[in-house]
């Protein structure tokens, strides 16, 4: 027996494949979109695979450093460092800001880290070019979609530094690149206060009486200037040794430091759950929106496409054909649609995604499982025109 | 091949129920023999296309029995289970209009009736070139129904109606979209496939000119078939 659904198709090659385009272009959206979903995913867990922490010590009661904010004291590590189960221990900050290049801002994550320490965790793990940050102050490393090139000076706050590395990968769990700079300078960028404010400060510093004693007169200073430092950083990040388990290592230090320790998965979790949650819900019910959209665009287009058949259909009926035969062309029809539609969808996907300003993952597994939903979708849709075609009497061919 | 053509007796049909029913067959005798075309005439309204639904199994009869072939299809009441089956391999139909599947060439158009009764494709097709042969339209065999001219278009469905050896062709207005010289070659056309596969033919028209052709004519009023002697010219 001939495919009746195949030699349809053949014989009105251009409505099918410019009717597949245009429903391609929209499959097209959806793919995207699951890519988008995945990327912020994606996005959130390199962001803690590139710590390279097995630990995350932060502030009692605070779910940071990513979901909240938390402030610990930078010399804590040190007490850290002493636990039998803990091999390195590493301070470090975060700040989403602007960060100056030229006369633009760039969107990105300051991380401050250890000068002269790489491999620790927290900092970048592998550069596509320079080299580590060696000096204490005014050298940074940034991610290559940063757009920072090797050589030039960047902006942060008042301060310029030299971008001496570029890392690839490096980016927050909202997609910003991470530009990585010394700890002191990040300490000194996230609570930096301009010069009217440290003027107004040590104005109020000396007005105060409790401060300015006859017998201290060296009080007034040391006041002024703890005020103008910052020794708080926004987690300690810590390394085991092998073999030591992360919930046993996590629960000694819980229970000596008194400080809110996360493992690997409880912080996925907390981005998962807390940071990325109503991004990516609104995604789904998108891809759900989108999904209806394209189910009743192909069942309209099917359910005309067998309108203009009727007569067609009634002959077919009248000479015999079985009604699994009609109901058969038609579905074959919609799948056919629909195969082209993902075709279609697939290919303007992949090229369309590089130019996406943040990162679009498209997994092999999510294009095969929305291959079978586009099937799936199609096939149902049909069902509207395979409904039509059976209540077609073949009568309908004899004139009167 | 052929069997004893069409027998009906008593048919009847009724439309609706109590007050408002439509009696639109009243009881209509019919005999038509192997080889036989027969004219169908009647006014609008008259019962033709009723009739014509009856004979085709599209429709069931209120009452009355009707053999096709060697087979009881309708017997007061009873009918064969299958009529879709009945349709493709005991019924040719030829439209006023082809009605031709526009996305099929010509020999799948007639070849698509063996394939649906689980012939495979080559023969079918095969049956198919041996009836366009027979029909002249053979050089035409690749083409689609839209690069054919209206009476290739004829003859194709022609064909289609025939290629499963039907014991009964019904023809619902096949000369109407025609001029008088395509008509009567249509006509022709018929004659010969009644005489060459044993057929019985029964042609529904309003068409004046071909009137003149058929031997016998069944003429409907008001649901009742009234059989005349008709000229019979040109075809012997």
């Amino acid at each position: 027996m001939i495919s009746l659904a195949g030699r349809d198709i053949l014989h009105s090659w251009g409505k099918f494949v410019f009717t597949g385009v245009g429903l391609g272009l929209l499959i097209g959206v959806t793919l995207s979109m699951a890519g988008i979903y995945r990327g912020m995913v994606d996005d959130a867990q390199v962001m803690l695979d590139n710590t390279g922490a097995d630990l995350w010590v932060v502030q009692q009661g605070t779910q940071g450093p990513y979901a909240e904010s938390s402030s610990l004291y930078d010399d804590l590590y040190r007490s850290l460092l002493n636990m039998p189960e803990v091999e390195y221990a590493a301070n470090i900050t975060y700040l989403i800001m602007q960060v100056g290049h030229g006369d633009q801002d760039v969107s990105a994550m300051v991380v401050g880290v250890t000068a002269g320490k790489p491999g620790t965790p927290g900092q970048p793990r592998y550069l596509v070019a320079g080299r580590h940050i060696t000096r204490s102050h005014y050298e940074a490393i940034a991610d290559i979609s940063s757009g920072f090139q090797l050589g030039e000076r960047i902006r942060i706050r008042r301060n310029f530094y030299t971008v001496v590395g570029l890392s690839k990968r490096t980016v927050s769990y909202n997609g910003d690149p991470m530009v990585f700079i010394p700890l002191k300078d990040a300490q000194e960028a996230q609570f930096l206060k301009d010069n009217d404010a440290l003027v107004q400060q040590r104005r109020r510093n000396a007005e105060n009486p409790d401060f300015n004693r006859p017998g201290i007169p060296d009080l007034l200073a040391v006041v002024n200037a703890s005020q103008s430092t910052n020794t708080y950083v926004n987690a300690v990040l810590v390394k085991l040794k092998p073999g030591t388990l992360p919930e046993d290592a996590a629960e000694t230090i819980r229970r000596w430091t008194r400080l809110q320790v996360y493992t690997r998965a409880q912080m996925e979790s907390i981005l998962m759950d807390k940071v990325i949650d109503k991004s990516a819900r609104q995604i789904a019910l998108f891809l759900v929106i989108l999904s209806i959209v394209s189910a009743a665009i192909v069942a309209f287009i099917i359910y005309t496409l067998t309108l203009g058949k009727i007569r067609e259909i009634a002959v077919l009926k009248l000479i015999g054909t079985r009604n699994r035969t009609i109901a058969g062309m038609i579905m074959q029809q919609s799948l056919a649609l629909g195969t082209i539609g993902f075709v279609v969808g697939k290919i303007t996907a992949t090229f369309w995604v590089p130019i996406f300003p943040k990162y679009v993952l498209l997994e092999p597994l999510d294009s095969v499982a929305g291959f079978f939903a586009v099937l799936a979708i199609c096939a149902l849709a049909s069902l509207v025109a395979i409904r039509m075609a059976l209540k077609v009497d073949p009568a309908d061919a004899i004139g009167g | 091949m052929s069997g004893k053509g069409i027998h009906i007796e008593g048919l009847k049909k009724r439309y609706g129920e109590g007050d408002t029913a439509v009696h639109a067959l009243r009881g209509v005798d019919m005999q038509v023999a192997p080889g036989e075309v027969v004219g169908l005439i009647g006014p609008s309204g008259s019962g033709k296309s009723t009739l014509l639904k009856c004979l085709g199994a599209v429709i069931d009869p209120t009452a009355g029995r009707m053999v096709l072939g060697d087979e009881v299809i309708f017997d007061n009441g009873w009918k064969v289970r299958d009529l879709r089956a009945l349709r493709r391999d005991k019924i040719g139909f030829v439209f006023q209009a082809p009605y031709l599947i526009p996305f099929l060439d010509v020999t799948d158009n007639v070849a698509l009736l063996p394939m649906l009764a689980g012939i495979p494709n080559s023969k079918a097709r095969a049956k198919a070139l041996e009836l366009l042969t027979a029909l002249d339209v053979q050089h035409r065999a690749r083409a689609m129904p839209s690069q054919l001219s209206g009476g290739e278009q004829q003859r194709v469905a022609i064909a289609r109606g025939l290629v499963n050896r039907p014991p009964v062709i019904l023809a619902d207005e096949p000369t109407a979209p025609l001029d008088s010289e395509r008509a009567m070659a249509v006509i022709r056309i018929l004659n010969d496939m009644a005489r060459q596969f044993e057929t019985a033919i029964i042609v529904v028209t309003h068409d004046e000119k071909i009137i003149p052709t058929f031997k016998r004519i069944y003429h409907i009023r008001d649901g009742v078939a009234h059989e005349e002697v008709g000229e019979g010219r040109g075809f012997e």
